[in-house]
């Protein structure tokens, strides 16, 4: 792995099945009765989070925890210094503090590549969220899910697999979402078939750039696709009334023509499972029935997550550094 | 220019030492009960299958058998590039109350088996722990010793002892090689 985990874009194939490979091992280390490992003993992670998050920051948090870093939660919303200048100083800061890792959430797209290559810090970034970009270990939890559950190869739960042949439609608002982006490019290099299913107002301007399928029409596409799973996105309502709103005519029909309910449920293949990032919108982008169903992985997503990141932290930090540079706290 | 290479326990000679250790594991527990084999990937896992199988041969008893990975327990990890993680299975019955037998291919600094004993310390807690290894090369930097050895091996510190098994290398054999001796920078 590279010293920062910045985009999905960033894992080749091989690299990409590692991760998923070390978070295999780490999720069986939780099932123990003693889940903490000593591994990053000394070692110190900064969540630096610029914007609203629970789980992911909570999820960060547990894993470095779990591979006994010490944890520093530095929550700067509402900050109203500009931009450049505010992430500067507070990496400067962190530097100061000591920081093995910095995992950064950040409005803008683009704010951890700045501060992975702005020589401020020279912790590891990983990027928990920037902008409408990318959030690459959301893709890796997903991608671990799909493949514990579609790929149980007899070494178990699919070790030193890919995702070849598996197709998954990912549904709604692809424009805004961080999500959409790390995970097509994920699937992509892991061997699966993806196709987008999205109102026309919801999809980037260069989608058709993008290394999948799109459609407009989700009954065709669960249909006629028979996708092996289906991930639905969060409407970002927060962030289309700054952008004046007007993406779809009502909540009322985005649900119907977007939403997965029972009846487009049962369209679905057998084994196929249904996925959300969360935080979802009930009756929104999809059905109480639809989330709580034996299909849906939404509450294992949750704690894949924390296996998946302890494996994004043990592969960035707990060998030699790259530069031969004796990490922080050995001097 | 290839590293001088000396075998030292061919296949007939390595199957003999651990077909001694099984009877030295027996005679010091006195049987089978309570005894669980835990092998150190990689290696130590399919000795611990083999030691298992002698213990059935000879005493008709089965003695469960897992493997510790102590990857994540080790003192060394920031001098090295990062190490794959590799499978920890306990028995279903678990080590509380068990004579825990880690068993390994070389014995050499005892940092292995001092993060061993870290691993096992998170899993349970074992009646007893004990070691048995294949072969003990010397040079411990720690204060730790085997209960059973398969071959005493006395060696330099700049010879590198590679231990095959069929499971793993197609063919069992103890290899004693040196590698400055080479010239092939980049052999280790």
């Amino acid at each position: 792995m590279r010293r920062h985990l910045l985009s999905a874009a960033d894992l080749g194939r091989d690299a990409a099945v590692r991760v998923l490979d070390v978070a295999e091992q780490m999720a069986l280390t939780q099932r123990r009765e003693i889940k903490k490992l000593p591994t990053l003993r000394g070692r110190t992670v900064v969540n630096l989070f610029f914007e609203d998050s629970t789980r992911t920051r909570t999820s960060f948090e547990a894993a470095a925890k779990r591979l006994s870093a010490d944890v520093i939660n530095f929550s700067a919303k509402g900050s109203s210094v500009s931009k450049g200048e505010s992430l500067k100083d507070t990496a400067l800061t962190l530097q100061a503090m000591g920081a093995d890792a910095v995992v950064v959430r950040h409005p803008a797209s683009g704010a951890p590549h700045r501060l992975a290559h702005a020589g401020w810090t020279s912790g590891a970034v990983v990027n928990a969220g920037d902008g409408t970009h990318e959030h690459p270990t959301q893709a890796l939890l997903d991608a671990y899910t799909v493949r514990r559950h579609l790929r149980p190869g007899p070494g178990g739960a699919g070790v030193g697999e890919d995702l070849t042949g598996v197709h998954v439609t990912i549904v709604g608002d692809v424009l805004h979402s961080r999500v959409a982006r790390s995970n097509v490019l994920l699937l992509h290099t892991l061997g699966a078939r993806v196709t987008l299913v999205a109102p026309p107002t919801l999809l980037p301007v260069g989608v058709e750039t993008w290394p999948c399928a799109v459609s407009h029409d989700l009954d065709d596409a669960l249909r006629s696709g028979a996708p092996d799973a289906v991930m639905m996105l969060r409407v970002q309502a927060e962030r289309m009334t700054t952008d004046g709103g007007g993406f779809f005519p009502s909540a009322r029909e985005y649900s119907r023509r977007y939403g997965l309910d029972r009846r487009r449920a049962a369209l679905l293949p057998e084994h196929a499972l249904v996925m959300h990032p969360g935080p979802m919108n009930r009756g929104l982008e999809i059905s109480a029935d639809a989330a709580d169903s034996t299909r849906s992985t939404i509450v294992e997503q949750v704690g894949n997550g924390v296996a998946v990141r302890m494996a994004v932290l043990y592969l960035l930090l707990a060998g030699e550094t790259p530069d031969g540079r004796t990490p922080g706290g050995d001097s | 220019m290839t590293a001088a290479r000396r075998v030292l326990l061919e296949g007939a000679d390595v199957q003999r030492a651990l077909t001694r250790i099984a009877h030295e594991l027996l005679e010091a527990n006195k049987g089978a009960a309570d005894l669980v084999l835990l092998g150190i990937p990689r290696r130590g896992v399919p000795l611990a299958h083999r030691l298992a199988a002698r213990i059935a041969d000879v005493e008709g008893a089965e003695v469960p058998v897992g493997s510790l990975d102590v990857t994540m327990y080790r003192d060394d990890l920031r001098h090295h590039p990062t190490r794959t993680l590799l499978p920890t299975e306990l028995p279903a019955g678990g080590v509380d109350g068990k004579v825990a037998v880690l068993v390994d291919d070389v014995l050499y600094s005892g940092r292995t088996v001092r993060a061993a004993l870290d691993a096992l310390n998170d899993l349970g807690r074992p009646r007893a722990v004990r070691l048995a290894v294949l072969v003990d090369r010397g040079h411990r930097e720690l204060p730790i010793r085997a209960d059973h050895v398969g071959r005493n091996l006395p060696t330099s510190s700049a010879e590198r002892v590679g231990v095959l098994l069929s499971e793993t290398d197609g063919r069992d054999a103890v290899e004693i090689s040196t590698p400055g001796a080479a010239g092939q920078g980049g052999a280790r």
